[in-house]
């Protein structure tokens, strides 16, 4: 995953959708729950959608991203853990939701 | 004093239940604006703040209590519900339109939910498009914990009662253990959903598909649900009420009877040994369904892998919950049928133009044929399971010699990708057909040199024969097994299996009513799936007659020119041998 931009406060990702159901209600959830983890705001837009952004630690927003296998989710983190913050639930995305995702590094 | 009145529906668990009536009010809450004086700000955003942290209390115990009594796919159904309560950003959308319009909690709640509802609608996916009903569910929660309780209040009966409904979320259908509720009728409904899907694990005595049944009664009426013969009766005269008091005390006695018969085969006085096999639509069912005395199952209707939150099912998914399934059976056999979607389920959210006449329509095996990637991934997944016990393959619908060909080739293929990524699968499994429809009753000697086995579909077999479609109110009383075509197709089919020794079972509802078991017997059917529910009853006829006599019922059946001819000859036969039990 290229790094796109890295302010101290700001870190943006970029990830495809790699699982087959895309972003239906059990991966939203591991979505949310991982970036509610961080103190940093999360900004989701679906770049292959509707580029509509939402809040990525909405559960209602993040459904209507409509994201399916291979949708390219950008992902933006503002914040003091931006940085950890995208990296994860970039990598998250990347790895179709495993059921482990990375604890948050703080 | 009113009149009795009765109601046909659709059963989804047997047994009585005499009661007194608790209506459910339609929930359609539509909330009109009230506007809220500056000083009631605070109390209103309060009222529904609390609100939000009731529902949240409440998800989580509903998804304890689904997660012991039903598993992890039940409960994570809820998951996401819990997901959308705890969301920050959608609360205070409503708490901003409450402070900005001074709209009262119920009304800015209902609003913004509304409109997320809006634009689920407008999705291209279809899964995505189902998450309306759960943010329906979500309003209605929300709703009834800022208005109060005072709509439903079901845990509190200080009673046994009858719940009678429009229809039930799936929410309140799981909440129902926790009640003093002795059985359920609804007007919505069919037997394929959620809702059913979770009264009949409940197991109490239900009839859904009435309707208009809520409008019909209400509260403190006296109301019969009999789920052994798909009725309601409400309002029951004395004679009436007299003859159900004696079937409900029958049931009780009976349900201790045959949980003795459970260890027994089911074999005819003359010593001929039938096969009693479980339909089940849930991989943890299989396990349950051999306890019950089942010899395998006849029936595993997949399709039910679609009806969870996150959508079309992955291989391994599959493959996951098929192995759960045939290692459930303990080495019994086990029938796996291919998706059975269309009709009524997944495919007209699916398309974008719903069609017309979805029962003759893009449904079953048509619809596997034509999205082959889903297909393939649902063939290797069983392929890969089948390693794990005795699978046999079986598709639905078939109605050409073409349709059996063309998707005994995707097997081929299927396998052939399996192989060629170095998987190992079972060389050989059974591949079979349901036989379902006029056309594949007509050609079943054809059939015969092509399939491995026939399993017999009533269900939707009686409704092309008779085109009767047994959803629809206005024409359900002609739905009738009884229909003497329909006995002459089955005497037609099983006598082509017979001569063509292929092995033939029936799994439609007809194979676990009472009143048809000594016909099938006779016509030389040796192979029975049911609801493992039905199994015992089933049992304990057989182990009562003999062949002859079973041949001798069939003979005389066949001979009548009316259903209502057969069905009251069948009755009397049954009464004959079981004349104590409810038929």
């Amino acid at each position: 995953m290229p790094a796109l931009s890295n302010g101290p406060a700001q870190a943006v990702r970029e990830a495809k959708v790699a699982n087959r159901e895309g972003l239906h209600a059990r991966p939203v959830m591991r979505f949310v729950d991982l970036a509610s983890k961080y103190r940093a705001v999360i900004l989701v837009t679906n770049i292959s959608g509707r580029a509509e952004t939402v809040d990525g630690k909405s559960a209602m927003q993040m459904m209507l991203l409509e994201a399916v296998q291979g949708s390219v989710l950008r992902i933006e983190a503002r914040g003091e853990d931006a940085a950890s913050a995208a990296d994860a639930l970039a990598a998250l995305v990347a790895s179709g939701f495993a059921a482990s995702a990375p604890p948050p590094a703080a | 004093m009113q009149s009795m009145e009765i109601l046909r529906g659709i059963s989804v668990a047997p047994g009585v239940a005499i009661g007194e009536v608790v209506v459910l009010e339609a929930e359609d809450f539509r909330i009109p604006y009230r506007s809220v004086s500056k000083q009631q700000l605070p109390a209103e955003l309060e009222r529904l703040q609390a609100a939000f942290a009731k529902s949240i209390d409440e998800i989580g115990k509903q998804a304890h209590w689904l997660h012991t009594h039903l598993g992890r796919d039940a409960a994570n159904v809820f998951e996401w519900h819990a997901g959308v309560l705890k969301d920050e950003r959608l609360r205070s959308s409503i708490e901003k339109m409450i402070s900005e319009q001074r709209a009262s909690a119920a009304y800015a709640a209902s609003t913004v939910m509304r409109n997320y509802q809006r634009r689920f609608m407008q999705m291209k996916d279809p899964l995505l498009v189902e998450r309306i009903r759960d943010v329906q569910d979500i309003e209605r929660r929300l709703l009834r914990n800022i208005l109060g309780e005072s709509r439903e209040d079901l845990a509190h009966l200080s009673r046994p009662a009858i719940l009678v409904a429009h229809d039930l979320t799936p929410t309140q259908t799981a909440q129902l253990a926790e009640t003093k509720i002795i059985g359920v009728a609804l007007d919505a409904g069919a037997a394929t959903s959620h809702t059913a899907i979770l009264l009949r694990s409940w197991g109490k005595p239900g009839v859904i598909g009435l309707n208009d049944i809520s409008t019909r009664v209400s509260g403190g009426d006296l109301v019969i649900i009999d789920g052994t013969n798909q009725l309601v009766i409400a309002n029951p005269n004395e004679a009436t009420l007299e003859e159900y008091k004696t079937r409900e005390r029958a049931y009780v006695r009976l349900t201790g009877e045959l949980a003795e018969l459970r260890d027994l085969p089911a074999v005819t006085r003359d010593g001929h040994r039938i096969h009693l096999l479980c339909n089940i639509e849930f991989p943890q069912e299989a396990e349950v369904g051999v306890q019950k005395g089942g010899d395998g199952i006849g029936l595993y209707r997949t399709e039910f892998l679609f009806l969870r939150p996150e959508g079309a099912p992955s291989e391994e998914e599959q493959y996951q919950a098929y192995r759960q399934a045939i290692e459930g059976a303990g080495g019994r056999p086990v029938t796996i049928r291919t998706f059975d979607l269309g009709a009524d389920k997944y495919t007209q959210q699916r398309s974008y133009e719903q069609e017309r006449n979805p029962m003759l329509g893009l449904r079953s095996i048509r619809y596997s044929l034509q999205n082959l990637d889903m297909f393939k991934v649902q063939l290797r997944g069983i392929l890969r399971a089948s390693l794990h016990g005795r699978v046999k393959l079986m598709f639905p619908l078939i109605n050409s010699l073409m349709e059996f060909r063309q998707a005994k080739m995707t097997v081929h293929d299927a396998r052939e990708d399996l192989e060629e990524a170095g998987i190992t699968v079972a060389k050989d499994l059974p591949i079979g057909m349901m036989l379902e429809t006029p056309a594949a009753a007509i050609q079943v000697k054809e059939f015969c040199r092509e399939v491995d086995f026939i399993s017999i579909g009533t269900n939707d077999l009686v409704q092309y024969i008779l085109a009767v479609d047994r959803g629809n109110e206005r024409v359900s009383q002609f739905y009738n097994p009884s229909h003497p075509a329909v006995l002459r197709a089955l005497r037609d089919v099983v006598r082509a299996c017979t001569q063509g020794e292929v092995e033939c079972s029936l799994c439609g509802e007809m194979a676990g009513q009472p009143l048809y078991t000594m016909f099938l017997l006779g016509l030389g059917m040796r192979s029975l799936s049911m609801a493992p529910a039905n199994i015992p009853e089933v049992k304990k006829l057989i182990r009562l007659v003999t062949m002859t006599q079973a041949q001798r019922v069939a003979r005389r059946a066949l001979s009548f020119e009316t259903d209502r001819q057969v069905t009251n000859y069948l009755r009397d036969e049954t009464r004959k041998v079981l004349p104590e039990d409810p038929i």
